[in-house]
């Protein structure tokens, strides 16, 4: 390989800044630092600087490869700049004297017009924020035990330095490398260091991981070991102590989220993280041979993912449970002591909501998918036939039926002497419940099965062709939001904001006059699953298996249940519980405020509608034919 | 809306309650009180288009030898009778640090998150056929507080500062903050709401009932903050969306007002003044009557139900 000869020595480096993005100008691939760097790619990027892989030109025979971590001094001030300097310096004189294998070495450190730069071992591998973010899944207990050591030892290390301890301050997930041996190697010596106290105390170490004494400027070896616990929460959690508030880890109790982490490596945790730094390991080798004692207990044997399934599960018994012909789908509904629920049988059926005993059925020519509507001594619901149909609440006397050219599986709603329903045709449908004709259609590009959500002067709808709709009653259509896949879910609207999922892994909150984005949540799959509106929070299941529980006003997640499988019904909130069933036949029953499970039933079949309560009286129904009734 | 539907419904007619029955109004002769003729005069019209005033305050302090806060307001009104959307922002950020990076780290978040959300939110709505945001607001805001981060390590390194903004577009007001300048709701009937937790220690302190509120308030540790941009992270705001109250205010204030001036106290200024300037700088004076130990800053929006 031939070495770039026709370059007089370092190349000029520009200092243009970007100013509407604020970013700085990095270093181009191919730029030669010191004459002898040359840069080859970005590999991160920090409040100060860039940090670059780089050749080490010295070496023409071999690739040798290093990281070059950048600092660009822009301070107004020349004293403080001349303190960032001196601070950058530090760094560079702890990092000579330091020989540790999860320490990178240093080879070189020099100053080039207002940029430094410092020349470290590059590590190939992967900074475990990186590998949270790969997955949405926690880490599982036995890799962190095993990194969890090493870092120990490395603290160790570090706490046991002559002259000076060394306190690290800054243990986080980014700051934690893991190479390619599987090995840990801590990155970032002394960023968190020139930070000065202020009249409002100091800042330093990474909010989230911090203990409350490094909030006001002390920092101790307990330092160290409260962040090294607080990464270890959040790598067996994945839940983000930065998203939360902090020394909030009491509230989330490792196990609550993730059943599958011992109650030992718990407890050992919870040593590391308590608020009083006296009260944890008294220093990284005591919790080092904790963390070692349970390793060996453990040994290597895998957990399998099964054996935890019946953590809390209790024997619950339904009241009682009927069956119809085929396998019930939709949601019932509970009116004046009568449950009504449709079935693939093609009937609606009329049972006594406190016994269970049929009282009549009413035949369609399709399957009945959609929750009946109950209002004015009338049940409405529609029927694959393509029929809205109309019968007596009390007798299932035909009334009227008004016919659509596709299969129903919209649930109708009532407003203003119409009902509105959504058909496969496309259309969203006002039909007139005097004159049984309709007045108005709204056309859209797909399937409408979601239910519409009636405000007082706005009907709210989603369709199988990418979009959500809002209309006036007049049925011209205000405006339109495109979403990337089908939106099944039906919306609900409070306090100005429309909610709703989509099948493209979003749950939406836009503004219900404008259609605004307001926030989005992500979910790890689609959702046809609709909202149900808790007091402040929002409710939903989801494909990824995941029952969620968010913040209404700021998407913040409150709790999530992992289900066994997909939740694709509403959950139903009553009292102080949610219910909801999944696409494998369990029916949960999960606490509202802690998120954490009550009980679970098993039913024969798939359950992909809604529950339903009347007097304490939990109902839902269920692919095996049945509908069962429960005590809440 | 009523009126549309019985048109396009035929609904059988009601009597709207906004009809006067003849013969019973203005019976009364003696001159109208401003209270009464404000009753009269605006109680059941909307004001078309909504819209807000916005009045501000600063001072220094009696303590303090010069001013770290910056504040900024802005608000604009767009309507054509189809889609009104009134637009407002305003920002308080309350500097900190040594030298003179206080000062520069609250100009330079206050300035930096007024340019970019404008740019992002207020240009797009003057758009002719704007396409819709690929950002949610919330996440526009969170990344301008992001960008706002990186300004202020760069240009007042050492220097950190509180932002505490509030974004109105339409019926809803966004509100995001680091550190411990606050948002409030005050409703006409008395209430004052908070809508922002402070990111300080003491706050934590309460929230895990190691000290109480009035402890907080002479705690010797009641200005070390847990959050404040300056720190050379990725800062996570809190970010909430709330209805705006359909009559009220929205106040921004830095600790200099709330730490100094009971909740009472700025109740009173407030509902005494129609203009809501002219509260802020009775509130301004306020603080300082009781000391002025920092600087003060507020913005106060009054929305006209």
């Amino acid at each position: 390989m031939e070495l770039p000869q026709d370059q007089p020595g370092t190349r000029k480096i520009t200092e243009t800044l970007d100013n509407d993005t604020g970013t700085f100008l990095q270093l181009h691939s191919g730029v030669v630092l010191a004459e002898r760097y040359q840069i080859q790619d970005v590999i991160g990027v920090g409040g100060m600087g860039s940090v670059y892989r780089a050749r080490d030109l010295h070496f023409p025979n071999v690739i040798k490869l290093v990281a070059v971590k950048e600092m660009i001094n822009q301070a107004p001030d020349p004293v403080v700049r001349k303190t960032i300097v001196k601070n950058f310096e530090r760094e560079a004189n702890i990092l000579v004297t330091l020989n540790h294998p999860s320490i990178p070495k240093i080879y070189d450190f020099f100053s080039h017009e207002n940029r430094s730069y410092l020349v470290l071992e590059y590590i190939n591998g992967k900074d475990l924020e990186a590998i949270l973010k790969s997955s949405l899944e926690p880490i599982n207990e036995d890799q962190v035990i095993i990194w969890s050591i090493q870092i120990c030892d490395v603290l160790e290390y570090l706490h046991t330095h002559k002259p000076e301890p060394i306190i690290f301050r800054d243990v986080k997930p980014s700051n934690i490398m893991i190479n390619q041996s599987n090995h840990v190697v801590l990155v970032d010596f002394g960023i968190a260091k020139m930070f000065k106290t202020g009249q409002k105390g100091t800042m330093i170490g990474t909010e989230g991981y911090s203990p409350p004494e490094q909030y006001r400027g002390d920092a101790t070896l307990q330092t160290d070991i409260y962040a090294l616990g607080a990464t270890m929460h959040h790598l067996l959690t994945h839940r983000d102590p930065r998203l939360e508030t902090p020394f909030s880890f009491g509230e989330r109790q490792i196990r609550q989220i993730n059943p599958l982490v011992s109650k030992e490596l718990e407890t050992i945790i919870n040593t590391a993280l308590e608020y009083n730094p006296a009260d944890r390991f008294a220093n990284a080798s005591e919790m080092k041979a904790a963390l070692v004692a349970l390793a060996r207990r453990t040994g290597a044997l895998p957990r399998s993912g099964s054996n935890n399934l019946s953590l809390s599960e209790q024997d619950v018994k339904p009241l009682w449970w009927f069956e119809c012909e085929d396998e019930i789908r939709g949601t019932p509904t509970v009116d004046n002591g009568l449950l009504y629920v449709g079935s693939y049988d093609n009937n609606l059926y009329a049972l006594d909501a406190t016994k269970g005993q049929f009282l009549w059925k009413f035949a369609t020519k399709g399957g009945i998918v959609a929750k009946p509507l109950v209002a004015e001594n009338s049940v409405f619901f529609g029927s694959a036939d393509n029929k809205l149909y109309v019968v007596q609440a009390r007798t299932g006397k035909f009334l009227w039926e008004f016919l659509t050219n596709g299969a129903i599986h919209c649930s109708p709603k009532i407003a203003e002497g119409h009902i509105f329903i959504g058909s496969d045709d496309g259309n969203l449908y006002a039909v007139n419940i005097s004159t049984f004709q309709k007045s108005w259609e709204i056309h859209t590009g797909g399937p409408v099965r979601s239910s519409p959500f009636l405000t007082k002067d706005m009907i709210y709808f989603g369709c199988e062709a990418n979009e959500f709709i809002c209309s006036d009653y007049r049925g011209s259509i205000k405006w339109r939001y495109l979403t990337k896949r089908p939106v099944t879910s039906s919306p609900i609207v409070a306090d100005g904001i429309v909610y709703f999922a989509s099948q493209d892994a979003n749950f939406y909150a836009l503004d219900a006059k404008s259609g605004w984005v307001i926030w989005r949540f992500r979910m790890a799959k689609g959702s046809v699953s609709s909202p149900a509106l808790g007091e402040n929070s929002l409710i939903f299941g989801s494909a990824d298996n995941f029952l969620y529980c968010v913040d209404k006003s700021s998407s913040r997640e409150q709790w999530r249940y992992k289900c066994d499988h997909q939740v694709s019904g509403s959950p139903f909130i009553y009292k102080d519980a949610i219910y909801c069933g999944t696409a494998s036949g369990s029916f949960y029953s999960i606490d509202y405020a802690s998120g954490r499970l009550r009980w679970k039933f098993i039913s024969g079949g798939a359950i992909t509608g809604s529950a339903t309560a009347f007097n304490d009286v939990i109902y839902v129904g269920s692919t095996d034919h049945k509908v069962y009734a429960f005590m809440a | 809306m009523n009126n549309i539907l019985k048109n396009i419904f035929k609904l059988k007619k009601e009597k709207s309650s906004e009809q006067f029955e003849p013969g019973v109004t203005m019976v009364q002769t003696t001159p109208l009180s401003e209270d009464q003729l404000k009753a009269v005069s605006f109680a059941n019209v909307a004001l078309r288009p909504p819209q807000f005033l916005i009045g501000c305050g600063q001072s220094v302090g009696l303590q303090r030898d010069h001013n770290e806060d910056t504040i900024f307001s802005m608000s604009s009104i767009l309507a054509d009778g189809r889609n009104d959307v009134p637009f407002g922002l305003c920002v308080v950020a309350d500097g900190m640090g040594g030298h003179l990076n206080g000062e520069i780290a609250s100009a330079v978040a206050a300035r930096t998150v007024a340019r970019i959300l404008i740019n992002k939110i207020y240009t797009h709505l003057l758009e002719n056929n704007p396409d819709p945001m690929e950002e949610s607001l919330q996440e526009t805001i969170e990344h301008a507080v992001n960008e706002v981060q990186k300004n202020v390590v760069r240009y007042a390194p050492g220097g950190g500062t509180t932002l505490t903004i509030a974004l109105i577009l339409g019926e809803q007001v966004t509100i995001a903050h680091v550190g411990d300048s606050r948002a409030y709701f005050i409703y006409p009937d008395g209430r004052i709401q908070r809508l922002t937790k402070d990111h300080s220690l003491v706050q934590r302190m309460i929230d895990l009932e190691e000290i109480t509120e009035a402890e907080a308030k002479n705690h010797p540790h009641r200005n070390v903050l847990l959050k404040a941009i300056g720190q050379a992270e990725p800062v996570y705001p809190d970010v909430q969306t709330h209805q705006i109250p359909k009559s009220g205010h929205l106040m921004l204030c830095s600790d200099g007002l709330w730490g100094v001036v009971a909740e009472a106290d700025l109740y009173r200024s407030i509902s005494s003044q129609s203009d809501p300037a002219l509260a802020c700088k009775e509130m301004i004076n306020l603080a300082n009557k009781n000391g002025g130990p920092d600087n003060i800053s507020v913005i106060l929006v009054k929305f006209q139900g």
